[in-house]
């Protein structure tokens, strides 16, 4: 295997590597073609017909069949390249329904993970192998770009909103966490590792003490920020029930109704004026600049945890129709 | 030739430099500073620019030096981001967008559509005196500190985190913009006014119609980059918000409008390129282009479509899948007219007859790279593809592959080409041919490698890096330092060819194109009678019936 001595891929440690990989080969097989075709009839013709052998030039003006034959062919090409490429996108950026959730806080610069089940990590990130593991990433500062080659996987993490990224890790092992967007002096420091382990060694790293799961953390805060006193659950409450709320449609009071995902909730923990739910008055007061990303995290994982089962998660990487 | 006989060049069998020339009217300091002659300003922008690719090349040095070892040891961090923004912004704004426009533009335009100069010769000098206060102040941030945040300005880095030299830099890129904008619009109004009699739009040779294309980007794109580094300007200076979430706007804002001038500019970069190998191909090979129209209209096609594509630098940036997919169509649709013209160039070989000369090896080069370039951009279009390729080193390889072993080299070729006809001397013929396989071979193994780490893994703008990419990077230092040989000897032996070179005579390289058919170097007026056209570009046929 040539790639043993040269390497020209990193390791295939996902379930979309493979696929990212038969891509890019194909890719290079259109490139090698061309520039060799270019090459020869450049090379052919500028020795063959050197003015020493031929004097004197032949004049073509040129020639409309040709010139649709090569507009089409590389169109044609291109035209395959774009759809392939187009449905691989596709499959990066929506994770998969079911998926495991971990939380991403980039920051200059490290990156911060926590997990559903309470654990904290800074530039590690445990997780089982042959899972689907869904990423939900915020910076608190700067953009940054969260990248592990072995797995074929990048987005930008940004600042003031939640974006995604998904992968399935098919080998245990440990892999590079890269920041990819440039954050500053210690850009090229804000690496870490993914360490993906065999389901009973991640079943051990589990057991590790926590103080209780991310839902749970996020329930303290709802109570100690005094967040209970309005969304009390109970008829008549201040604010609306957040039973069950997450995931679902919510009409706001401007007629237009929008889907209660994780950058609905933050926005409406730190702007919630923004949008207010149908039949409530415009009473919350913003706790922007009052609570960390972390800490807004543990919020939205325990709003998150009120939806009840059977619900949704995962669903699009990317909300849709943002832009 | 015709002219060149009726003005007396020709000296039994020897040419001697024309007494009266737009070098030897006026001597004195004060007759460049204050000319308005476009072939004086073509030379005040040469010796401006020559300067920026230096510094740029500086900057350059620095960063494979660096990146010699996997550890950051040679430089501070912050000295190295500061290092390969300032390569960047120093190549990009001060040397890439005004090398061929502003030197062999300035120079050509006029004199290929057989016009005495440019449409408004005063405003063609306070362009340059406008690039010239911007590169002052670029210069003055960099030796007062430096700017650390990238080219690409991305916010809300630029507005609220660098502590570096972000205003008086974005200051000096914006006053720059005046300048380029001032240019495009001149050279619109010349080449629709300013043709002589029967040049008629179909006569107009291929560079005419690249930089016609060029200009048209530089008005159209130009003044939204100056909007963008106001609104930076705004928020850094002043926290209006309007990228920074922190202060309620949209970081992702700034990069659509930073990219909508940023991509064209890639084009406003590489189309004159194009116009000057189309020049140099048929020159060399003695023959007409192979499809005249459909290498101008592609030229066209290129300027348009390319203000639809910015997106593509942002597919993992957070827009929509939807808008991410037609991004990414429109791009693969921009790729077309740059094959068509490489197709063209190469069917032009077809059945001429070709000589080897300086100018053709720099095509010959010129064609291999840009075709690697452009292949490579492909990937980057492909949307499943970019989520791995992007800020990566394949990037990196990629537009150097465009910038360099395109634009670069075709700027390289220019200037040999039309060397005898600016100063009237020929270039040592061997220097120069060694001087361009250097820069091909040093180029290759500086940059092929780059494509080879950015799949691997390796993200751009990384002082320090895992120790498995050693290697390739250690080659790509190596290649870096042919390559600096391959751009310091032109700076030799062209020099050393003011004073020692073999007088050129009006048409060295008996080629087409009015430029040649008056003196070189040509007088003030650049033509003793307005010429009048009556063959279409490229008729080498007849010129041998004439012979």
């Amino acid at each position: 295997m040539l790639s043993k001595y040269i390497p020209l891929w990193p390791e295939q440690a996902s379930t979309v590597a493979g696929h990212m990989d038969l891509l890019y080969v194909f890719l290079v097989l259109n490139t090698i073609f061309f520039t060799v075709l270019v090459a020869v009839m450049v090379v052919a013709f500028s020795i063959k017909f050197r003015k020493s052998k031929h004097p004197v030039a032949v004049q073509i003006e040129g020639s409309v069949p040709l010139e649709i034959f090569w507009s089409a062919v590389p169109l044609g090409i291109a035209m395959v390249i774009f759809v392939w490429a187009a449905v691989l996108y596709f499959h990066l950026m929506r994770a998969p329904r079911e998926s495991m959730e971990v939380y991403i806080t980039g920051k200059q610069w490290m990156w911060k993970m926590q997990h559903p089940t309470g654990q904290r990590e800074i530039n590690q990130l445990h997780v089982p192998v042959n899972t689907n593991v869904r990423l939900t990433m915020i910076s608190q500062d700067v953009i940054h770009s969260f990248f592990v080659p072995e797995f074929r996987i990048k987005h930008d993490v940004l600042p003031g909103r939640y974006t995604y990224a998904w992968f399935n890790a098919t080998k245990p092992g440990t892999y590079h966490i890269f920041c990819t967007e440039y954050c500053g002096t210690k850009h090229s420091g804000m690496i870490g590792e993914v360490i993906v382990m065999e389901p009973a060694a991640y079943q051990l790293w589990l057991s590790g003490s926590t103080g209780g799961s991310l839902a749970q953390e996020g329930e303290r805060q709802f109570a100690s920020l005094g967040c209970v006193t309005c969304h009390s659950g109970q008829p008549g409450a201040r604010g609306p029930n957040l039973e069950g709320v997450f995931g679902s449609n919510v009409k706001i009071s401007d007629g237009r109704s929008v889907t209660a995902d994780e950058n609905y909730v933050r926005e409406s923990i730190l702007n919630p004026q923004a949008k207010i739910v149908a039949g409530y008055g415009p009473i919350m007061p913003t706790f922007a600049g009052q609570i960390s990303e972390e800490t807004l995290i543990q919020l939205v994982a325990f709003v998150k945890s009120k939806q009840g089962t059977g619900a949704k998660a995962g669903g699009q990487a990317t909300p849709g129709g943002k832009q | 030739m015709s002219a060149a006989a009726a003005s007396g060049h020709l000296v039994a069998g020897h040419e001697v430099m024309p007494e009266e020339n737009y070098l030897s009217v006026d001597h004195s300091l004060k007759s460049w500073l204050l000319t308005v002659d476009h072939k004086r300003i073509c030379i005040l922008y040469l010796l401006t620019i020559t300067f920026m690719f230096f510094i740029g090349g500086a900057f350059a040095t620095m960063v494979r030096l660096e990146l010699l070892t996997p550890a950051g040891d040679l430089m501070q961090s912050d000295t190295y981001n500061k290092a390969f923004t300032m390569h960047a912004v120093f190549m990009i704004f001060f040397f890439l967008v005004p090398s061929i426009p502003a030197t062999l533009g300035n120079f050509l335009l006029p004199l290929a559509i057989g016009a005495k100069d440019v449409a408004f010769p005063r405003l063609n000098l306070l362009s340059w005196y406008i690039f010239v206060i911007g590169a002052s102040f670029a210069v003055i941030a960099m030796i007062t500190g430096g700017v650390d945040t990238g080219w690409t300005l991305y916010t809300p880095f630029s507005t609220n985190y660098s502590n570096t030299n972000v205003m008086m830099t974005a200051v000096g890129i914006l006053i720059a913009g005046f300048s380029s904008i001032l240019t495009g619009l001149n050279f619109i109004v010349t080449i629709h006014r300013m043709r002589c009699p029967g040049m008629s739009w179909f006569r107009l040779p291929l560079f005419v119609w690249a930089t016609y294309a060029t200009s048209l980007i530089q008005v159209l794109g130009t003044p939204v980059l100056a909007i963008t580094l106001v609104l930076v300007a705004l928020e850094r200076g002043f926290h209006i918000g309007i990228f920074d979430p922190a202060l309620g706007g949209d970081p992702v804002l700034f990069q659509h409008m930073f990219w909508f001038y940023s991509h064209p500019a890639v084009y406003i970069m590489i189309l004159p390129g194009m116009g000057v190998i189309s020049e140099v191909i048929t020159c060399f090979s003695h023959k007409r282009i192979f499809g005249y129209k459909a290498v101008a209209f592609s030229s066209v096609a290129i300027a348009v479509f390319g203000f639809l594509v910015w997106a593509h630098h942002m597919f993992v940036a957070g827009i929509s899948l939807y808008a991410g997919l037609v991004f990414s169509f429109i791009s693969f649709l921009v790729a077309i007219p740059s094959a068509i013209k490489t197709f063209n160039w190469s069917a032009t070989l077809y059945k001429g007859s070709v000589r080897w000369d300086t100018p053709m090896l720099y095509v010959f080069g010129f064609l291999g790279l840009f075709t690697i370039g452009g292949l490579t951009g492909l990937f980057l279009a492909a949307l499943g593809l970019d989520i791995h390729l992007t800020d990566t080193y394949f990037v990196v390889a990629h537009f150097h592959y465009v910038m360099v072993g395109g634009m670069v080299l075709a700027y390289l070729c220019g200037i040999h080409y039309w060397w005898p006809k600016i100063t009237g001397k020929m270039y040592p013929e061997l220097p120069a041919k060694a001087a361009a396989i250097i820069v091909f071979l040093g180029f290759n193994l500086t940059f092929f490698p780059q494509f080879i780490l950015g799949y691997l893994g390796m993200p751009r703008r990384y002082h320090a890096y895992p120790a498995e990419w050693q290697v390739m990077n250690v080659l790509s230092s190596a290649g870096a330092s042919i390559l600096a040989i391959g751009f310091l000897l032109p700076m030799v032996y062209l020099v050393w060819s003011l004073k020692f070179g073999k007088v050129a005579g009006p048409n060295p390289w008996q080629a087409t194109g009015l430029e040649w058919e008056t003196s070189s170097p040509p007088p003030e007026h650049n033509f003793h009678e307005t010429p009048v056209v009556t063959t279409e570009p490229y008729h080498y046929g007849e010129k041998e019936r004439e012979i």
